[in-house]
Parts: C-alpha cells; structure tokens; sequence
C-alpha cells in the first residue's frame, strides 16, 4: 500500500474513533420504553430508559417516618422555651419533628446542626434561624399551594434528601467572567450551561422567571402582527426555562405540551397547568422566604453576588416528575400542613 | 485490469498539467505552480492549481477575513482572552446582534452590536464580491453563470435573514447571531416565537425541494455511474448524441416510475430544484413576522392544521381563572 492511502486509512480510523466516542459518550443505548400520553399520531410520549429507570427509583426512595407519639401531654410552648412555630404542637408530637428534621436535614450533624447544646432554646447557631423560617415555609406550601403540591404536599425531606444543604439550589449568575472594554457586553448566554441542557441558552432563566415576575409568553395569540412585541432574544430566555422544567422532571415537552403549538392550553396536558400553580409558587417561595433570609446566611452560604441560596423545579424534583414519585410524606405529619 | 465503473474507483486520472486557457487581457496571473496528490485524486482531480484570484477574489478573502476576526475576537473576550477556554467553549461563543432597544439604528456602540453590525458587514461585502469573483470566472471560461445565480439564491436566503427582514421588522434584534449552536438556537426560538414554522408553506417547499435535491442528486449520480460501462459518464456527448448508455437509462426510469427525464433535462431539474430551496426558504421566512405573528393559527384560519380529540379533557389557561397570583 503506498503511504498516501496508509495515511488516510489511519486518518479514517482515528475519525471513525473520534465518532464513536461522541456517539457512545453522549447518547443512551436501546431499547428505550416509551409510554404513549396524547392521541395518536402527536408524539406525545414520554421516553424512559430502563437501565437507569432502577437507579432513579432506589434515588428516590422514601425514609421510614418515625411513628406518632399521640397529642396527649403538654403543649411544646409549656415546657421548651422560644417555640415561635410549633408551640401548639404536643411535646411529643414536638419532639417526634425534631428527630425527623435531624433526620431529613442533619443526619451526620445532628442536634447541633441547628442547636446551641448548651441552650437548645437560643437563636445563636444561623441555622436555626433559617430552619423556622423554612418551617414556616412547608406549613404555606402545604396549606397554600395546593394548587401545585395537591394533597401530597412537601416535608424538609423533599428537598434536602439527607443533606443540610439541598442538591439542586440556584444563585442570581451574571454568567462568566469577559473581557470588557470594547468587546461586547455579556448577553447572559452563549456559553455551556448545565441549567438548559449544555447548550448555548441563556445560563440565568430563574432570575427573571422565578425571582422576578418577567413575561414567560412569547408566542403570538392571533395568526396575523400588530399584537405581539415579544422578539427572538426573548423567546431564548423562555426556552432555557422550558428544558429547565423538563431536565428537573425527567420529561419531554410533551408532558405539558402539544409541541405542534406551545401556546395551546386546549391541547396540554393538565400537568401545564399544574406547572403554571409550580412557578408561581416557586416565585411566591423566593421572593417571601428565600431572599428575606439573606442577612441570616452567613457569606460563605450567598451566591457569587451577595443573594440567598433559592429554590427551582430541580430543588423538589430531583429529575422526577412528582418529587419522591408521588409519595406522600407529609400525610404523616399533618403539623406541617395545619397552620393552627 | 482496472475497470472505471464502480462506486469507489480504483482509477486515477492524471493528465499533463493544465494551466488553463490563456486569460483576457488586463487579468490577473493565476498563483502557484500546479502539484500533484494522489489522496485528493481518489476524491476529484489529482491536479492542485493554479488558482486565480483576480481583484474581487482577493479583496473577498480580505473583508472575509476582517469579518472573521470581528467575530473571533469578540468570541475570545467573551471568555476573557482564555485561550484554553476559547477552544472548549468555541461551538458555544456568538457575537450577538443588538438588543431591541437599539431598533435600526446604523451605529449603535460597539459592544451592543456594533461588532455584529459590522461584522455583518464585511461578511455580506465579502459574499457579494465571491459571488463578482464566480461570475465573471464563468464567463472568462466563456461558461454559462448558472452557477453564480444559483449561489444568488444561497445568497438570498442568507441576506432576508441578517438585512431585508430585520429592516422590515424595523429592529437588528431579529437578525441572526454569528455563533455555531447559538444560530441553531436562534432557528429553534425563531420558529417558537412565530408558532411553529412547519405550518409556513414556504417553508414546506423549501423542505420539499431541499429532500427533492438529495433524491434527484442521487438519482442521477447513480443513473450515470450505473451507465458509465455504456460511456454514460460522457453525458455532454450522451445530451447531443443519444447512444445505449442514454437509451438504458431512460428505460430504466420509464420502466421503473413510468417516466424519465432526459440527459440534458435531469441537469435542470437538479438545479431548479436546489436553486428553489433557498428561493422558497427566503420567502417563508421574509413573511414570518411581518405578514404572519403564527403560522400555527394561520394554519388554523386556512384549514390546513387538523384538531385532534382533547384526550386530556378541558385544559384552561389558569391566567384566565384569576385565581393565582
């Protein structure tokens, strides 16, 4: 063989390799169980794999709750000094959400996650500040929202899975650092972005959708102009909102939407609507509970410009479509959903 | 004995070296003393140059490269000068247009889309002076310039979407980023934003003649090599003078699908047809926007978007309840 055609054997070899790399690291192999949702013909499927579907389940598993300890006895207020939340609870019923909490939160902390050991009753460790508010913050969920949680509702555990911070928090992101000077200014894009898939999306979509109350709705409601003034740039920013919701749930846009037309409430499903209560609520939770908390976290717990750690579809949903697959906690512990 | 009638050939045609006809007067030399490569000669002609230039060529090749370097730069400080980074991220990095705030103004400052404005610039002048270059190359060789108006209708495509529709929309914020995924991303949030461009019958045409390039271009290069053992190969000769390889050919489509075009017919089907796509592909997307807000509900309104049952029962708008906050 003369070395020209040796040479581009090798070149077609290391490309084919360089291909295959790609394909096998990037993709999933079949088969693929899909679960068909709309009317035939529209597409409208969810797409699981198998292999990983086991993982996910075992991820997603619910803790064992400790069993009630009956509403007899004193009031929680009578006997433990600066309950400012449960105080109507019973002790028992008191102490049972204590070690619940220290369960669900601090299971390698503790106690003294929270708690001044010394004085159980002091407000000194900032943990213990932000965890009354966050307790606060499940009884509105649960009683308020059930526009979006139903009667399934949240406990600390849907969230934070073990872990005193939870896996899945945001912070206000101006995206990366660049140059300046005469270059252009930051578009708050084009750069790899985890939030929307890795894709060159707008890297930021929870500041002005899920702090802020920005205009989510870009499509046009009549076939023909004069009435919409959204523009494309717009339409990106709602995008990378989109593959947000789908990577936090684990689901195609066809689980909301009949992709033929976006805007079509008649042809969503009703988790849509379920979503519009979910961003709403997610909003309502930033803005009231969240942010607030900003001057009790200490600076290393702030985000890169000073904000509250906050909270997405991913901080509940972890990439499933109802958070722990739909099984409820919370029934187990009517005393974060009573606000008495 | 090598035989030159197979889909990968072992043949390689080397003639002597050609410089070409001899240039009209007051042109520019063609560069580079021709040289020989047998890797590129399994693919085309083994002979690599002369090449001409001439004044738009060169003069293309500089505006194209300022508008690269416009580009490139900004790219680079967006990931503040890293050059490792500017690598890694490169598919992801755009220079944007300006924001909407900006409207048509001729000079906003330069990093709001300035650069885009004038890379757009320099990109535009330099197509427009490869397209003076692929011309008047034609007709020096005394060809046709069938080749320059079928890159006329690339052109058009490209300038509906960075200049005329902009400017009838009256803001450069609708025009195209310059970026590799970012103006894959701008495709995708264009046809979101005017609802769903499957529903554009233009945009139907031009995915009907783009699909119908491929199946003709196929059609015709298998169509030749499958004669090329009856000279077919030859088709300029085949046009003129019709022999067997011509007279198979057409039986075969014509005992296959019933019709067949002729050697010298199949030549204008190819180019009308891939000179249609981004004919038709210009005016679908010059009348997004501007006639149509959605091609969804125009679709509706002309009949052409079928209802399916509501499986899911009624789904209302929650805005509309003015319940939630």
């Amino acid at each position: 063989m003369s070395p020209t055609l040796n040479l581009a054997i090798g070149g077609a070899l290391i490309a084919a390799v360089a291909v295959a790399a790609v394909v096998l690291g990037t993709t999933e192999r079949p088969p693929m169980d899909s679960i068909q949702r709309g009317y035939r013909g529209l597409a409208m499927s969810e797409i699981y794999n198998p292999r990983l579907l086991n993982e996910t389940i075992a991820d997603n598993k619910v803790p064992l709750s400790i069993p009630p300890l009956g509403n007899g006895g004193p009031k929680a207020s009578a006997v433990y000094k600066n309950v400012q939340v449960l105080g109507d609870e019973s002790v028992g019923n008191f102490t049972r959400l204590m070690a619940s909490i220290t369960n669900w939160v601090s299971p390698v902390q503790g106690c003294a996650y929270c708690h001044d050991v010394n004085n159980m009753a002091a407000d000194t460790v900032y943990t213990k500040v932000v965890s009354r508010r966050m307790l606060q913050m499940v009884r509105h969920i649960n009683a308020d929202w059930k526009t979006h949680v139903a009667e399934t509702g949240v406990t600390c555990y849907t969230c934070h899975r073990g872990q005193p911070v939870p896996a899945a928090i945001w912070f206000n992101n101006p995206g990366p650092l660049q140059a300046g000077g005469f270059a252009q200014i930051p578009a708050g894009k084009n750069h790899p972005t985890p939030v929307a898939n890795n894709s060159s999306l707008p890297l930021d979509p929870f500041t002005p959708f899920l702090e802020h109350d920005e205009n989510i709705r870009i499509e046009a409601e009549q076939a023909l102009p004069g009435t919409d003034r959204q523009s494309i740039k717009q339409t990106d920013w709602t995008y990378s909102l989109m593959i947000h919701f789908s990577q936090s749930l684990g689901v195609n846009c066809t689980y909301c939407h009949n992709t033929r037309q976006f805007a079509n409430w008649s042809e969503s499903t009703p988790q849509r609507v379920t979503a519009w209560y979910g961003i709403r609520m997610v909003r309502d939770l930033n803005v009231s509970y969240l942010d607030p908390l900003q001057s009790a976290f200490p600076a290393g717990r702030l985000g890169p410009e000073g904000d509250s750690p906050k909270v997405n579809c991913a901080t509940c949903h972890e990439g499933v479509y109802k958070p722990l697959f739909g099984v409820s906690m919370a029934k187990d512990f009517p005393e974060l959903t009573t606000t008495h | 004995m090598a035989e030159y009638q197979n889909v990968f050939t072992r043949v390689q045609v080397r003639g002597p070296t050609h410089m070409g006809p001899p240039l009209p007067r007051g042109s520019w030399n063609r560069l580079g003393t021709p040289i020989y490569s047998r890797l590129l000669g399994i693919f085309g002609d083994a002979q690599i140059g002369p090449i001409y230039l001439g004044l738009s060529g060169m003069a293309s090749l500089v505006f194209g490269f300022i508008a690269i370097e416009i580009i490139g730069l900004n790219m680079w400080a967006s990931v503040d000068w890293d050059p490792i980074q500017f690598v890694r991220q490169l598919p992801w990095l755009a220079l944007e247009p300006p924001p909407p705030a900006y409207g048509l103004t001729l000079f906003p400052p330069l990093a709001q889309g300035g650069w885009w404005l004038m890379a757009g610039f320099f990109l535009t002048a330099s197509i427009l002076l490869w397209w003076v270059r692929m011309y008047r190359r034609a007709t020096a060789l005394g060809l046709g310039t069938h080749t320059a108006w079928a890159f006329a209708s690339a052109i058009w495509l490209y300038l509906v979407l960075g200049f005329i529709r902009p400017i009838l929309m009256g803001c450069w914020c609708e025009a195209v980023p310059f970026g590799i995924f970012p103006h894959l991303d701008w495709t995708a949030a264009f046809s979101i934003r005017y609802g769903n461009l499957f529903y554009n019958p233009f945009h139907m045409l031009s995915i009907a003649f783009l699909y119908g390039s491929a199946v003709l271009f196929a059609m015709h290069g298998a169509t030749v090599l499958a004669t090329s053992r009856f000279g077919g190969e030859r088709e300029v000769e085949q046009i003129v003078d019709r022999g067997t390889a011509g007279e198979r050919a057409a039986l075969f489509w014509r005992w296959t699908m019933g019709f067949n075009a002729t050697f010298e017919s199949i030549h204008r089907w190819g180019w009308w047809f891939a000179v249609l796509v981004t004919l038709t592909g210009g005016v679908g997307i010059l009348l997004t926007g501007t006639v149509v807000d959605n091609w969804y509900l125009w679709g509706v309104k002309h009949g052409i978007a079928p209802m399916y049952p509501h499986v899911f029962g009624t789904v209302v708008d929650p805005s509309t309840l003015g319940g939630a906050k």
